[in-house]
């Protein structure tokens, strides 16, 4: 069955809401207006009020009392319209959601589910179209979730709200429209590993979001010159699923990180460290990196997608790991 | 000056007799080429010399040196001989001498030479100098390809060789085996295989060629296996001192019976990518120099895993005994004519049995299934195989 990541996100959304009478929605614009990028669209009309709440336009008020509701009980999904402005409930998920837990000595769990939009290519300019999940992966207490498939924008939002532990799913704008393969055997995925998309033997090209598509083109570019690249989506990048991302570079020797974060303490430098750490000896050649230039994200069109990691750059880098032949 | 000392030719392998020299003293020697005959209970192995150089200071024949022993000395190209060794030329080497390390370059030499973490890990391993090395890697450096690269040679002298003991050999393996089934936990998995599909491509592949082209089923047994590591690497490589560590290809040991008695598993490289016909030429190419001898150092040293295939005179299965330090044992039965059925009903079809013994320490069941059905999935498209 074929259907768009926008659409799988609303399908898993209506079937935790049928699922669970302690769930509801809560956020900016996701009742009326049927959300920003239209995820919500029709849940105000089938659930009502109660279940699917307008906001006020303040971040760190209603991620507090999406903490508030997932300690009495409750099974909230919030709804952050960008994650740039996440930024203003960052006490709130920081201070307050990530450490409950941790203060109460585990008496106080927070199952909350805080869904952002987050990365650009959209012209959506400098305040709509960071990435920060990688940002967030820094906090011990979170769970940080990256879909980049149709199948885990279907199913990871179930097993986040399974979880005890704060999860933010980190939804790429670009992937929104995208439409993929639903296998209709598979009705659950796990929060926990990081997958082969596509097996090789040449070199790895690790990755997460809206790079995966981008990596995937670029391993069939480089398969037609015969280097045969593996394309690891990490999928969850707090905790780090990193047995899988050395087992890959065990067996290719070689590998390239794609991150459209910032390359300066983003995610890509915690993997370029743990690798440097803990398989040294299985590397064959530096760790390479494609990121996003480190500038705010421009509004036109050729500077966007000048900043932004691009198929031919991904190639380029891959070729600079390997003999030429 | 790098040593050029007695190989390890397997986990069973403690001391080695050098009964021919293939070079003379100060012969020059490339990475890869074949410079002695050494005796092992695993009759005359050929061995390789991964160093680049002047040859030097040979041992003597016929002494049973141990594992770690100095064979031979090499000189880089252009660097002064060693003043006179004081030790007469007939001295025995000094038994298991730790591998002299070249002196890190102080400050004010050359630039280093920039070797991969993996190739310099490698080279270690197989007792060689990777800065002496021409490097194909990003930035000149020298990669784990450079390492294992051979650069073969022809033969210059045939000599007659030696063959192997067949109750030294039978020691070695009670050895081995005895140390597999005392260390390693063993669970086994068995699919039964449905080879139709394979046996009709077979049959059409051969019907268009001459019989010296023509195809066996070993090697499509083979290619199946490999490609199915592919997807399950965790299957292939070693565990040492407690940790499993993944091969650095997919080198599969192929299981040789000995006239006379006894067997040997020498790897066929990187069989994942070698063509069917390719495979084929390996095969008859291997058997032949297992049972008249000349196999190489590197083919008794680089197995990743095992597959033994019984052949159209064995028996239906075979539950293997794993070659430490891999971590399992593909087997392949006779291929047989059973009933079987097929969208309901009940046809005679060849089938052939796939077992898995594999390691506990290094995978689980699970796993291990995920191989016989990938294995299963890849017999089932022959022509992709």
């Amino acid at each position: 069955m074929t259907l768009t990541y926008r659409e799988a996100c609303k399908q898993a959304i209506r079937d935790a809401l049928l699922a669970d009478p302690r769930c509801f929605v809560m956020g900016e614009d996701v009742g009326k207006y049927g959300g920003c990028y239209a995820v919500t669209k029709g849940l105000l009309e089938e659930f009502g009020p109660q279940r699917i709440v307008d906001t006020p336009l303040a971040e760190n008020g209603f991620t507090g009392l999406g903490i508030g509701a997932a300690l009495a009980g409750l099974r909230p999904i919030v709804e952050i319209m960008t994650c740039n402005f996440s930024l203003l409930a960052l006490d709130q998920i920081m201070n307050n959601a990530a450490t409950l837990p941790h203060m109460t000595g585990g008496q106080f769990a927070v199952p909350l589910v805080i869904r952002m939009a987050t990365g650009g290519g959209r012209q959506l300019a400098a305040q709509h179209s960071h990435s920060l999940e990688g940002w967030y992966a820094h906090i011990p207490g979170l769970k940080v979730l990256a879909p980049g498939t149709v199948e885990d924008a279907r199913w990871m939002l179930a097993a986040a709200l399974a979880d005890p532990n704060p999860v933010l799913i980190f939804e790429h704008i670009v992937l929104y429209n995208t439409e993929g393969e639903l296998d209709p055997a598979v009705t659950a995925v796990d929060i926990r590993h990081a997958k082969v998309r596509r097996p090789g033997g040449d070199l790895s090209l690790v990755t997460y979001g809206n790079s995966l598509p981008k990596c995937l083109a670029a391993a069939e570019t480089l398969a037609a010159e015969g280097v045969d690249a593996e394309v690891i989506d990490l999928r969850v990048l707090r905790p780090l699923d990193m047995a899988t991302v050395i087992a890959s570079v065990a067996r290719t020797r070689r590998v390239v990180i794609v991150d459209e974060g910032w390359k300066s303490g983003s995610i890509s430098a915690e993997i370029a460290a743990r690798l440097a750490e803990d398989a040294l000896y299985e590397l064959d050649a530096p760790v390479r990196r494609v990121c996003s230039r480190e500038v705010p994200v421009p509004y036109a069109a050729h500077l966007e997608e000048a900043v932004l990691p691009r198929v031919d750059e991904i190639v380029a880098t891959a070729r600079s790991l390997l003999a030429p032949r | 000056m790098a040593d050029f000392t007695m190989p390890a030719l397997g986990a069973d392998m403690e001391t080695g007799k050098v009964v021919e020299w293939l070079v003379a003293p100060g012969a020059r020697v490339k990475p890869g080429d074949v410079v002695a005959v050494v005796e092992t209970h695993k009759g005359a192995i050929d061995v390789e010399c991964f160093l680049d150089g002047v040859i030097d200071d040979l041992a003597p024949l016929g002494e049973d040196l141990p594992v770690g022993a100095v064979l031979a000395r090499v000189r880089g190209v252009g660097e002064p001989a060693a003043p006179a060794p004081a030790a007469a030329p007939k001295a025995a080497p000094p038994l298991a001498a730790a591998p002299e390390r070249a002196p890190v370059t102080a400050s004010g030499a050359p630039p280093r030479i920039k070797v991969s973490p993996a190739a310099r890990r490698r080279a270690q391993e197989l007792g060689l100098d990777a800065e002496r090395l021409q490097g194909s890697g990003t930035d000149g450096a020298v990669t784990l390809a450079d390492v294992e690269r051979p650069a073969p040679r022809p033969r210059q002298a045939t000599v007659a060789r030696r063959g192997f003991d067949p109750a030294q050999m039978r020691r070695a393996i009670a050895a081995a085996m005895a140390r597999s089934k005392r260390e390693i936990p063993h669970y086994y998995l068995t699919s039964t295989i449905d080879f139709a599909a394979a046996s009709a491509w077979l049959a059409a592949y051969n019907r268009e060629r001459d019989p010296a082209e023509r195809l066996l089923p070993a090697p499509l047994l083979l290619k199946a296996a490999a490609k199915a590591l592919t997807e399950v690497p965790q299957l292939n490589g070693f565990h040492v001192n407690g940790v499993y560590r993944a091969g650095p290809g997919i080198h599969i040991g192929w299981a040789i019976a000995l006239r006379g008695g006894g067997l040997m598993a020498p790897a066929i490289h990187d069989a994942d990518r070698k063509s069917l016909p390719e495979l084929m030429l390996a095969l008859r190419d291997l058997v032949q120099r297992a049972r008249s001898g000349g196999l190489r150092s590197s083919e008794l040293t680089d197995p990743t895993i095992t597959v033994t295939s019984l052949g159209e005179r064995g028996a239906e299965s075979v539950l293997g005994v794993i070659y430490p330090p891999q971590v399992a044992i593909v087997g392949f039965g006779r291929i047989v004519e059973r009933p079987w059925v097929v969208n309901g009903q009940v046809v005679a079809r060849p089938l052939v049995t796939a077992t898995l013994a594999a390691d506990h320490r290094a995978s689980d069941g699970h796993l291990g299934g995920q191989l016989l059905v990938a294995i299963d999935r890849a017999l089932q498209a022959p022509e992709d195989l």
